[in-house]
């Protein structure tokens, strides 16, 4: 274990515990700068990490830092997306003021949803989200002056400053820099006052009232920040993806975000990060696994003869190319998360770390938390 | 809270037809087994997994819930593959004649089954002693522990019956909407109307129901198209807007 004793207030502002954590960052940012050169093929996935990336920030504010859960956050990518596209090629407006709107447009949509949103607490406000993301969704397919309708849209590749991003090369770089940018000014957010405050309102509402929080306009700057985010994130998504159409957007898509934050661990922005990286690689898992698996179980069903192989070859090859596996792996992995790890990986990741510096030492209690044992908000 | 109710409703209204269809049995039996197996897969579930998560935040709970009906669905696409079905009943292609109107067996069973389902389970958590227990138990965990109700049993119980109810719900719906994997997607509309009623009260979920129907109805026949899959929802969010608890849920205000 270190322990940094700070003597001054620079050590306190800066971004970095100490040099070593410094260093950490930067070794990894040159890796990110130099992986694509190394595994091209990589590219286009790892940039759709990083644009999930941006999505967990965006639900991490609200549910891992704030407290209100949310299951409408795609509506928020997909208002993002909508504007993004929209200013970009049927008003012409140049691509940073159309991102810049999609920001914008997405966080004066959050703003109006947080409205009624601040005296829902708990499942009410999911309930409430699901249904402003239903409303949205159906919103895409009937605004078709805008939207394109069921049609969908195609979007061109992104032109910023006269500079091609149409390289998937490129792209990469473009949304390292967003996801940076992001993780940069959320960081800051959240040890500064407004975080706190945040955090407190998540911890306890009363508490936090008491305490001089109002409860108001932090809960509604929760949404508002956390929607610009996204529309942020819905802008690059919709490069990415190259065409948008509104069942994108659905429901199953933001279930996915919910997923990425728990899954990553809530309460921290590595855990967004690191779950953006699972649910975002997973699908390419899962699609090398169909091919690889069936061989796998042929093989080993083959030491008991040949027609047993190619049995189970056909047979495991039928299974796992099902169209319908794909949400149940998904369901599964969330239920043995929630069950077995509800830290998430980053959390693994610091059992881990503790366990190595504690060598000898370590015990499994040190990060067991209380019960808390679940009362209704129904008294009578 | 369970986000998975609605594919439990799949779920039954899939044994179900597998039962009359497949093994061809009798519609009442058929019934009766689809409701026993998903009833006691509810309980089983409850003390194997749901359990495990006693005393965690209520998030987790909404969380495992939505990973479980991804699992179902998922088993449901594989196991029953993803055509529709119709489920054929007793009630399929008569009609009666009530008051200047014709109304149609399968409807007309919906609404007696409905009638009946809603006085049964009134009467059960108000009258029994077991009804009464589980009230408390989703009320306050610790509390209703000191007061020695066996709040482990009670959990699995409940979700015994939710999941039979599903069942119930899902075998009457299936003549009308026809079964495929995506029937689960009705225990949304279902949750709207629980929300919209107040949580934790039947005749609340009674009253959200029958407003979500009728105004689905009314502004599929009035308003333009498109607005039938919204209106709800909108209606949903207003109602959410004024009044946080839903219409017949009660204030409480958490002490620190």
């Amino acid at each position: 274990m270190r322990f940094v004793f700070k003597t001054s207030y620079e050590q306190d502002l800066g971004l970095f515990r100490d040099a070593v954590q410094r260093n950490c960052y930067m070794a990894l940012f040159v890796a990110l700068l130099v992986l694509p050169r190394l595994v091209p093929a990589f590219a286009g996935d790892v940039s759709l990490v990083f644009i999930y990336g941006l999505c967990g920030l965006s639900l991490m504010v609200l549910a891992g830092y704030t407290g209100l859960v949310s299951l409408g956050h795609a509506a928020f990518l997909g208002i993002g997306a909508y504007t993004h596209v929209y200013f970009l090629h049927d008003l012409g407006a140049p691509w940073i003021v159309s991102v810049a709107m999609a920001a914008a447009v997405a966080a004066a949509v959050g703003i109006l949803v947080g409205l009624p949103a601040l005296r829902m607490t708990g499942l009410y406000l999911s309930i409430a989200t699901l249904a402003f993301a239903l409303i949205i969704q159906e919103a895409f397919t009937r605004w078709e002056r805008v939207t394109g309708g069921l049609k969908g849209k195609a979007v061109d590749k992104p032109v910023l400053f006269g500079v091609s991003f149409a390289n998937e090369i490129a792209f990469y770089f473009l949304c390292l820099a967003f996801l940076i940018g992001g993780l940069w000014i959320t960081g800051n957010l959240l040890r500064a006052p407004t975080g706190r405050a945040w955090v407190a309102i998540r911890d306890s509402e009363i508490a936090a009232q008491s305490m001089g929080v109002n409860l108001a306009i932090y809960k509604t700057m929760a949404f508002a920040y956390s929607a610009g985010l996204m529309g942020v994130a819905g802008a690059l998504f919709a490069h990415k993806i190259g065409f948008l159409a509104p069942d994108i957007f659905s429901v199953l898509l933001s279930i996915q975000f919910l997923l990425m934050v728990v899954v990553g661990g809530l309460g921290s922005l590595h855990g967004a990060v690191l779950g953006a990286g699972f649910v975002a690689l997973l699908p390419v898992l899962i699609s090398e696994a169909r091919d690889v698996v069936p061989v796998w179980a042929g093989t080993l069903a083959g030491v008991f003869g040949k027609t047993a192989g190619t049995a189970v070859l056909h047979g495991v090859d039928r299974f796992v190319k099902q169209p319908g596996l794909e949400p149940g792996i998904f369901g599964l992995i969330l239920v043995l998360f929630i069950l077995f790890e509800p830290l998430g990986l980053y959390g693994r990741w610091l059992k881990l770390k503790l366990y190595f510096s504690l060598f000898p030492l370590y015990k499994r209690a040190t990060f067991r938390r209380q019960r808390a044992y679940m009362r209704s908000e129904r008294l009578r | 809270m369970n986000f998975a109710q609605g594919d439990l409703l799949m779920l039954g209204a899939f044994t179900c037809y597998m039962f009359v269809v497949w093994y061809g049995m009798g519609y009442w039996l058929a019934f009766a087994l689809a409701i026993v197996i998903v009833a006691l897969f509810g309980a089983v579930l409850d003390a194997t997994v749901l359990r495990r998560v006693i005393g965690q935040p209520q998030f987790a709970v909404v969380m495992l819930t939505i990973g479980l009906g991804a699992i179902f669905r998922s088993f449901a696409s594989i196991t029953w593959g993803s055509e529709i079905y119709t489920l054929p009943t007793p009630f399929s292609a008569r009609a009666t004649r009530v008051a200047g109107v014709t109304v149609s067996h399968e409807y007309l069973s919906i609404i007696v089954g409905t009638v009946i389902l809603c006085a049964v389970l009134y009467a059960f958590f108000t009258f029994t002693k077991v009804g009464v227990a589980m009230q408390a138990a989703s009320q306050n965990q610790l509390a209703a522990y000191y007061m020695g109700i066996p709040v482990k049993r009670m959990f699995s119980l409940i979700w015994a019956i939710s999941a039979g109810v599903a069942v119930i719900a899902g075998v009457l719906l299936a003549p009308v909407s026809l079964i495929d994997i995506n029937l689960g997607f009705i225990g949304l509309k279902a949750f709207a109307a629980a929300v919209l009623g107040g949580f934790g009260s039947i005749p609340g979920a009674l009253v959200g129901g029958l407003t979500i129907g009728v105004i689905e109805l009314f502004s599929g026949a009035y308003l333009p198209q498109g607005f039938k899959d919204v209106a709800a929802y909108v209606v949903l969010l207003a109602v959410l807007a004024i009044r946080p608890q839903g219409m017949f849920g009660t204030v409480g205000r958490k002490k620190v």
